[in-house]
C-alpha cells in the first residue's frame, strides 16, 4: 500500500487524541446510531437473511479457493466485449497503469466515482504528480478533498463532519476547484447537496474520463457493478468516453445469478435501504460494442492485487478478501463511536480495517501492528457481517502473528514475522500466569493475599505492567477468592 | 515478469498447500466433481404469496417510500395523464426515445426532443424532462430496471434531465424480487437499476433525495383494461 497513511501514530495514541474531540464523538455518535437502528429494521424485513449471509459467504469462499480460475474467466468476458484488462501486482504498478492511460486519451483532468481500491492505492495523488487533476464526485468524498481532509468511514468518509462543518468547507474552498457555493448558503443538507450538483454539473457534462472501481465483477459475463445513492455513479459511468476501472481482484464472483444474494445484503447492510437509489452493470462497451453511443467508447479495467493475494494466502486471516465495504461493522463498533475512522491510519478504518490494513500492508509499521489490538473483541461486528466474517477470530490470529511472531506472506514470498518489541512483559505475564495456573495451591494463597490487601490497590500497575494500566482501570479485587465463596456457599451441595 | 503473471502465480502458490480436497479445489469449477462449490442455494426466491394486485400496491408503496410519485392508470389513460404530468411540471421539452410509442404522447404540448448521436450532454442538461418504458420492476424493493430497450434509449436520457416519467405495464413488467428480476434481464446490456430520486446519505448519515440524477422521478403504472 502507499505512504499515505504512514507514519501515523499507533492506534491507541491516535484514539487517546480523538476520544478527547467531543465534537468529533458527538458526530458519531448520532451518526453510527442513525444508522445501526435503520439497518436492524431493513434486516429484519427478509425472514432469509441468514441464508443470503451464508450463501454470500459461501460464494466468495468459492471464488476465493478457485481465484485464477474466475479472474482468467473474467479477463476473456471482458475483452470479448471490448474491454481492455490490466494486471497490477501492487499499488505502484496500478497508478503507473492508469496514469499512462489518462496521458494516451491526451486529457488532463478525470472525473472520479468512490472508490476504495483508488484510494487505498494513492491514485489521485499519483495523478497529481503526473499533472493531471482528479475531481472526487460522491459528496463525502469531495468534502474530504476539498477539506484537505482524510476519509474516515468506508461509505461516508466525511462522517465525522457535522453540517456545520461541511456548509464551512464549501465555503471556503468550492470555489478554488470550480464554480464556488452559493452566497448565504445555509447548513441544511438539502442546501449543501444542491450546491454540490451545481458545483460537479459542469464537470460531469465536459469529462472525457472518468476513474471508478466496482463493488463486483462477474466472472462468466464481464459485467461489472457499482452500487451508489446520488447518480454521481451514473454520471462517470456513462458521459465521459473513456472509462478506467481499478478493482480488487477479491471482488469477483462467478455468475451473474450470484448478484441476487448481494443486491439484497449490500444495500441493507450499508445505507439500511431495501435498495440504494441507483445500480449501474455494464459489460464491456456493450452489446453493440460501443457503436449505439451508449456509454465509454474506450473501458479499461485495471485487477488489482496490493497485498491481496498475500491474505489469500493466509488461511484464517483470508476471510478478510470476503468483505464487500458495507461498512456495518463500522457502525456498531464500539471502538470506532469513540474513537473515530482517522485512528485507524488506513482508507479501511474500523474492525474490518483492524483485519484488513495489517493484512494488505503486513505489520513492519507501529500503526500497523497495533490495529489487531484496536477492539474490544465484543463481537458486534461479526453480528452484522453479510458475509459472516469472523473479525474476532482474525484479530486474535493477527494478535498472536505480532506478539510471537511466525509465518506470512509479504509481496508473494513466504517470510517469517519476529516478535514484536513491546510484548515482551506481555509475554512474561503469560508466562507468570501458566506457572500458577498449574499450581493450585501457590493461585489459591495469592488469590486471598490479594482479598486481604484489597485497600492497598494502586490505580496503576508498577514496572513493565505500567503500559497496561494506561488505557484500563486495574479491576478491584473481590472480598474473598471465588473458590472460597464457592466452597462455603455450596461446597456440601456439589 | 509481466503483471498478470506475478499475480496469477501469487494466487496459485497462496492456495497450493490447500490440494485438491476442500471444495473441488484443483478442478475448474464447472467440471465434474467441483459442484456448484457447495454453494448454499435455500435463501427465498420471494418474500410472501401476493396476488398481482398486490405485488402492484407493493412496488407503489415502496417507491413512493422513496420519495417517487406513483400514478396508476389504463392503456386510455396514459396519453392525457402523461400529458397533464408533463403539463404540471411546466415542461417546455421532452426527451423521447427513439422506440417510444408515440401515442404515449399524442396529448402533450411539451416539444419532443430525440436523442440524436451527435446530441452533447450539454444540450441533454437544456431538455426540461424525459418519458421512457422500463425492462422490469421489483416490487419488493420498489426499484425500476432500464435495459437500453428502445422505448428507454442511451442511459445518458435518463439521467440528464431533473424530470424522469417512467411507464411500467402491470403485471406484465413486474416481478416479486431481485432473484427473479436477474432471470429475466440480460447481462450484455447496459442495467441501470434505480429506486427512487437520486439521494444521499453523506451528510450525517441521514438521507436527502436528489443530488445529480433526476431529482423528480414519477412512475406511471398501467393496468391491463378491466376484464
Amino acid at each position: 500500500m502507499t505512504a499515505t497513511h504512514l507514519g501515523m501514530p499507533a492506534f491507541p495514541a491516535a484514539a487517546r487524541e480523538a476520544v478527547r474531540d467531543d465534537v468529533l464523538r458527538a458526530n458519531l455518535r448520532r451518526a453510527t446510531h442513525t444508522i445501526r437502528d435503520k439497518r436492524a429494521r431493513a434486516v429484519s424485513e427478509l425472514a432469509d437473511w441468514d441464508r443470503l449471509r451464508a450463501a454470500g459467504k459461501a460464494v466468495k469462499d468459492h471464488t476465493l479457493r478457485h481465484l485464477d480460475h474466475y479472474l482468467l474467466r473474467l479477463e476473456a468476458a471482458v475483452t470479448a466485449a471490448g474491454g481492455t484488462v490490466h494486471w497490477a501486482a501492487d499499488a505502484a504498478e496500478a497508478n503507473r497503469i492508469v496514469t499512462a492511460l489518462v496521458l494516451a486519451t491526451g486529457e488532463r483532468e478525470v472525473v472520479k466515482v468512490k472508490s476504495m481500491a483508488t484510494q487505498e492505492i494513492g491514485l489521485n495523488e499519483a495523478l497529481e504528480a503526473a499533472g493531471i487533476a482528479a475531481y472526487e464526485t460522491d459528496l463525502a468524498e469531495l468534502i474530504v478533498q476539498m477539506g484537505h481532509d482524510r476519509p474516515s468511514h468506508i461509505l461516508v468518509p466525511a462522517i465525522h463532519l457535522n453540517r456545520a462543518e461541511i456548509r464551512e468547507v464549501f465555503r471556503t474552498e468550492m470555489g478554488r476547484w470550480g464554480r464556488p457555493a452559493p452566497d448565504g448558503l445555509g447548513d441544511d443538507p438539502r442546501e449543501l447537496a444542491e450546491a454540490a450538483r451545481l458545483h460537479l454539473r459542469e464537470k460531469f457534462l465536459h469529462a472525457k474520463v472518468a476513474v471508478s472501481g466496482a463493488n463486483f465483477m462477474v466472472a462468466e459475463t464481464g459485467t461489472m457493478v457499482v452500487f451508489e445513492s446520488e447518480g454521481n455513479g451514473r454520471m462517470c459511468l456513462t458521459l465521459p468516453e473513456t472509462l478506467i476501472s481499478v478493482v480488487g481482484i477479491e471482488k469477483v464472483v462467478p455468475t451473474f445469478r450470484d448478484l441476487e444474494i448481494f443486491l439484497q445484503t449490500l444495500p441493507r447492510s450499508s445505507t439500511a435501504e431495501r435498495m440504494n437509489p441507483y445500480t449501474t452493470m455494464w459489460t464491456g462497451l456493450g452489446p453493440s460494442k460501443g457503436a449505439d453511443g451508449d456509454g465509454p467508447a474506450a473501458f479499461h479495467l485495471v485487477l488489482l492485487d496490493n497485498g491481496r493475494t498475500d491474505t489469500l494466502a493466509d488461511e484464517v486471516g483470508r476471510q478478510a478478501l470476503r468483505c464487500i465495504r458495507c461498512s456495518a461493522c463500522l457502525n456498531v463498533c464500539p471502538v470506532y463511536e469513540r474513537a473515530g475512522g482517522h485512528a485507524y491510519g488506513s482508507v479501511y478504518p474500523g474492525p474490518i480495517g483492524a483485519i484488513l490494513s495489517p493484512q494488505l500492508r503486513g505489520t513492519d509499521e507501529e500503526i500497523d501492528a497495533s490495529l489487531p489490538y484496536a477492539s474490544t473483541l465484543c463481537g458486534a461486528c461479526y453480528e452484522v457481517c453479510p458475509v459472516a466474517i469472523d473479525i474476532p477470530e482474525v484479530l486474535l490470529h493477527l494478535r498472536e502473528r505480532v506478539a510471537q511472531g511466525g509465518p506470512a506472506t509479504r509481496e508473494g514470498i513466504r517470510v517469517r514475522i519476529r516478535p514484536a518489541r513491546g510484548h515482551t512483559a506481555e509475554r512474561a505475564a503469560l508466562r507468570a500466569a501458566r506457572l500458577l495456573l498449574e499450581r493450585p495451591g501457590a493461585l489459591r494463597a495469592g488469590e486471598r493475599l490479594l482479598s486481604r490487601a484489597r485497600r492497598l490497590r494502586p490505580r496503576r500497575l508498577p514496572g513493565p505492567g505500567r503500559a497496561w494500566t494506561d488505557s484500563r482501570e486495574l479491576p478491584r479485587p473481590p472480598r474473598e477468592p471465588f473458590r472460597d465463596w464457592w466452597a462455603r456457599e455450596r461446597g456440601g451441595r456439589a | 515478469m509481466s503483471g498478470r503473471d506475478r499475480v496469477l502465480g501469487r494466487i496459485r502458490r497462496a492456495l497450493g498447500e490447500q490440494g485438491a480436497g476442500e471444495g473441488g479445489i484443483g478442478r475448474a469449477p464447472g467440471e465434474p466433481g467441483a459442484g456448484e462449490g457447495g454453494i448454499p442455494r435455500d435463501y427465498l426466491r420471494v418474500h410472501g404469496d401476493r396476488t398481482p394486485a398486490e405485488s402492484a400496491d407493493l412496488l407503489a408503496a415502496n417507491l413512493a417510500e422513496y420519495r417517487a410519485k406513483v400514478h396508476r392508470t389504463d392503456e386510455d389513460g396514459l396519453a392525457p395523464l402523461l400529458a397533464a404530468l408533463l403539463a404540471e411540471r411546466g415542461a417546455r421539452t421532452v426527451l423521447v426515445p427513439p422506440g417510444l410509442p408515440p401515442s404515449w404522447l399524442d396529448a402533450a404540448q411539451a416539444v419532443r426532443v430525440e436523442d440524436r448521436a451527435g446530441s452533447t450532454p450539454y444540450a441533454l442538461d437544456a431538455v426540461d424532462s424525459v418519458v421512457t418504458g422500463c425492462a422490469l420492476a421489483v416490487a419488493e424493493t420498489g426499484t425500476i430496471v432500464l435495459d437500453g430497450g428502445p422505448d428507454q434509449g442511451r442511459r445518458r436520457i435518463t439521467l440528464i434531465p431533473d424530470h424522469h416519467i417512467c411507464v411500467v405495464r402491470v403485471p406484465d413488467q413486474l416481478v416479486d424480487s431481485v432473484p427473479q428480476a436477474l432471470e429475466r434481464l440480460d447481462p450484455t446490456r447496459p442495467l441501470t437499476w434505480i429506486s427512487g430520486p437520486s439521494a444521499t446519505s453523506d451528510i450525517e448519515l441521514d438521507r436527502v433525495e436528489g443530488v445529480h440524477g433526476p431529482r423528480t422521478l414519477e412512475v406511471v403504472l398501467i393496468n391491463p383494461p378491466a376484464q
